[in-house]
């Protein structure tokens, strides 16, 4: 089985975020794996695990899409010291700027041109939070949606999942290939290993552009986004509240707060 | 004239209050048809529910495959009337149904997509707030239909009624859509407290509870709030997965949102930053949370909360 796991390099969580010029600052913030995505990372080398493993002599590969700037080359050596077994970066100065279509478009070429079974990916990216793109891909590719997968099973042939939203539990099915994403609930992504570490500098990591995807710079980037923003503006930092201390009368001072505000 | 299409939501079999907020921001940009899609034979019932807010018209979509094929099976239908008629744009609620769907519309259509919408003008731009609430961002669609996810409870829905003229228009959904097939669904639990997302008031609960959430349901239930929970909560496994507030959880943006014993990751701000008034109460004074506080009270939840729960009930008799 053919794994891929698309993944993000994004900004810290806890970094500052700013905007410039309608696009996201990348530059002045450290950037790190998705957090999300380390799941999706860990739920396939699991499949890959309980399926003849990967690796020399496996009978699986796993392999981690992303798409962003050269140095996302970082976020991907995360996912190899986990254990995947090579990755695939888009990488074009033509990229700046793409929405989730755009992305979306991008990855599934890559997707197409690497003979997959399966494609994992997390449910969202920390930055954009638009939790679309592994639908997105899923209907390019036209594929099986199994998404916010909650747990995966593999039975011959036949992949099985719960999918987890606010809406409910389902249990849904599908035959390969199938995009999947999953929730944060679904495992403890491990710790890389020191052995890991070492072996990801030796994994093959393949750099590719528009142009060996065959993809049209004009329909990619700020060039290609089918939304523009018109203004992007710090909110004023939030004027400082009452801070009290519980001298035993904490309870009915909030009272008395909630009542001058017609909450009660 | 131009048109605009809104997803008619329902929570079971009525019509949830979000669908008036979808049809609220339509009729500022063009006139309003409201989209319900749905079980056969169960589609009147459904749309002669859907009367709050200047709606002109229903389109009923009837197909068993909305059920059995989730998310692309009603892509399909709705990309479909989408291609067909080209509305100026489609307004879904911000849900992780919502948002999947309206990624896969925009796929199928060729069209822009903007996601957790706070409002959408006349001119249709949409003004969301990004990075933990520290950036409004304005910003249009500027190809297709412009298909807008628009966070629940943002905009006041119009008190107007509306009587409009119902449709039912065929259901085209290609086997393309009918990859995965759902083999069950479990709604969540009702409890009897409002929906986390569309309630007005929330209080929720986080590690300081350990694990006792009783003091924190009892003064929700006394302000006919719903009760939300950090993900240090729900991992912990005190509270249900579908209550968790935050990035991996869910979004919200009540009137009034009280986070007791929670210490405010930025994982969990990021869920609730938007709230109009925030009451925190948390043991330590040094917890992040305290900067978003419009009150805060530095105490111990078991004591702030009963006499707060007194108080209340105090000033209701």
């Amino acid at each position: 089985m053919k794994i891929a796991v698309c993944v993000k390099q994004v900004p810290d969580s806890w970094a500052e975020k700013k905007m410039n010029g309608g696009v996201l600052d990348r530059q002045g913030v450290d950037a790190v794996l998705n957090d999300l995505d380390e799941y999706a990372v860990e739920e396939a080398l699991r499949i890959a695990e309980a399926h003849g493993g990967n690796g020399e002599g496996g009978a699986n590969s796993v392999t981690v899409i992303s798409m962003g700037p050269e140095r996302a080359a970082d976020a991907v050596r995360k996912a190899l010291s986990m254990g995947a077994d090579g990755a695939i970066i888009v990488t074009d100065a033509a990229l700046a700027g793409s929405d989730a279509l755009a992305t979306s478009k991008v990855l599934a070429k890559v997707i197409q041109g690497g003979n997959f079974d399966l494609v994992i990916c997390g449910t969202e990216s920390t930055d954009a939070r638009m939790s679309v793109v592994p639908a997105m891909i899923a209907q390019r590719l036209a594929w099986a949606q199994l998404t916010f997968a909650g747990s995966v099973s593999i039975d011959a042939g036949t992949l099985t999942i719960t999918r987890v939203t606010e809406a409910g539990i389902d249990t849904m099915k599908a035959q390969f290939p199938a995009v999947v994403s999953v929730v944060e609930k679904i495992n403890e992504p491990r710790y890389p290993s020191f052995k890991g570490i070492m072996a990801a500098k030796k994994k093959p990591v393949e750099i590719k552009d528009l142009a060996s995807l065959g993809i049209d710079p004009a329909q990619v980037g700020t060039a290609g986004a089918w939304s523009v923003v018109v203004d992007a503006t710090p909110r004023p930092p939030k004027a400082a509240g009452i801070k009290i201390v519980d001298d035993g009368n904490g309870g009915s001072a909030l009272v008395d707060f909630l009542v001058e505000k017609k909450f009660i | 004239m131009s048109e605009v299409f809104v997803l008619a939501q329902f929570v079971g079999d009525k019509v949830a209050k979000t669908t008036a907020e979808l049809a609220t921001c339509g009729a500022r940009i063009g006139e309003v048809t409201a989209i319900v899609l749905a079980a056969p034979g169960q589609g009147s019932a459904l749309a002669s529910q859907v009367t709050n807010g200047k709606i002109a018209k229903v389109l009923v979509i009837e197909s068993a495959d909305f059920d059995h094929f989730g998310v692309s099976a009603s892509a399909a239908a709705l990309a479909y009337v989408v291609s067909e008629q080209k509305p100026a744009a489609l307004l879904i609620t911000s849900s992780a149904f919502g948002k999947e769907l309206a990624g896969c519309v925009a796929v199928l259509t060729d069209s822009g997509l903007i996601t957790d919408a706070v409002d959408v003008s006349s001119e249709l731009v949409a003004t969301q707030i990004v990075f933990g609430g520290s950036t409004t961002v304005h910003s249009r669609v500027c190809h297709g239909s412009a298909i807008i996810t628009l966070r629940p409870n943002s905009v006041t829905p119009d008190a107007t009624m509306s009587s409009p003229e119902i449709t039912n228009v065929p259901a085209v959904i290609g086997d393309g859509a009918k990859h995965a097939e759902v083999i069950s669904s479990q709604p969540p639990i009702a409890e009897g407290r409002p929906e986390l997302t569309e309630a007005q008031i929330i209080v929720s609960g986080g590690r300081g509870t350990n694990g006792d959430f009783s003091a924190v349901e009892t003064f929700a239930d006394l302000l006919g709030a719903a009760v939300g929970a950090s993900r240090a909560a729900t991992d912990a496994g005190w509270y249900p997965h579908s209550h968790q507030v935050g990035q991996t959880g869910k979004t919200v943006s009540p009137q009034l949102y009280v986070a007791c014993g929670i210490s405010g990751a930025i994982q969990h701000r990021a869920g609730m930053q938007t709230s109009k008034t925030i009451v925190v109460i948390n043991k330590d004074p040094e917890a992040p949370i305290f900067e978003l506080a419009d009150f805060g009270v530095v105490g111990d939840l078991f004591s702030v909360l009963p006499q707060a729960s007194e108080g209340v009930k105090a000033h209701k008799s």
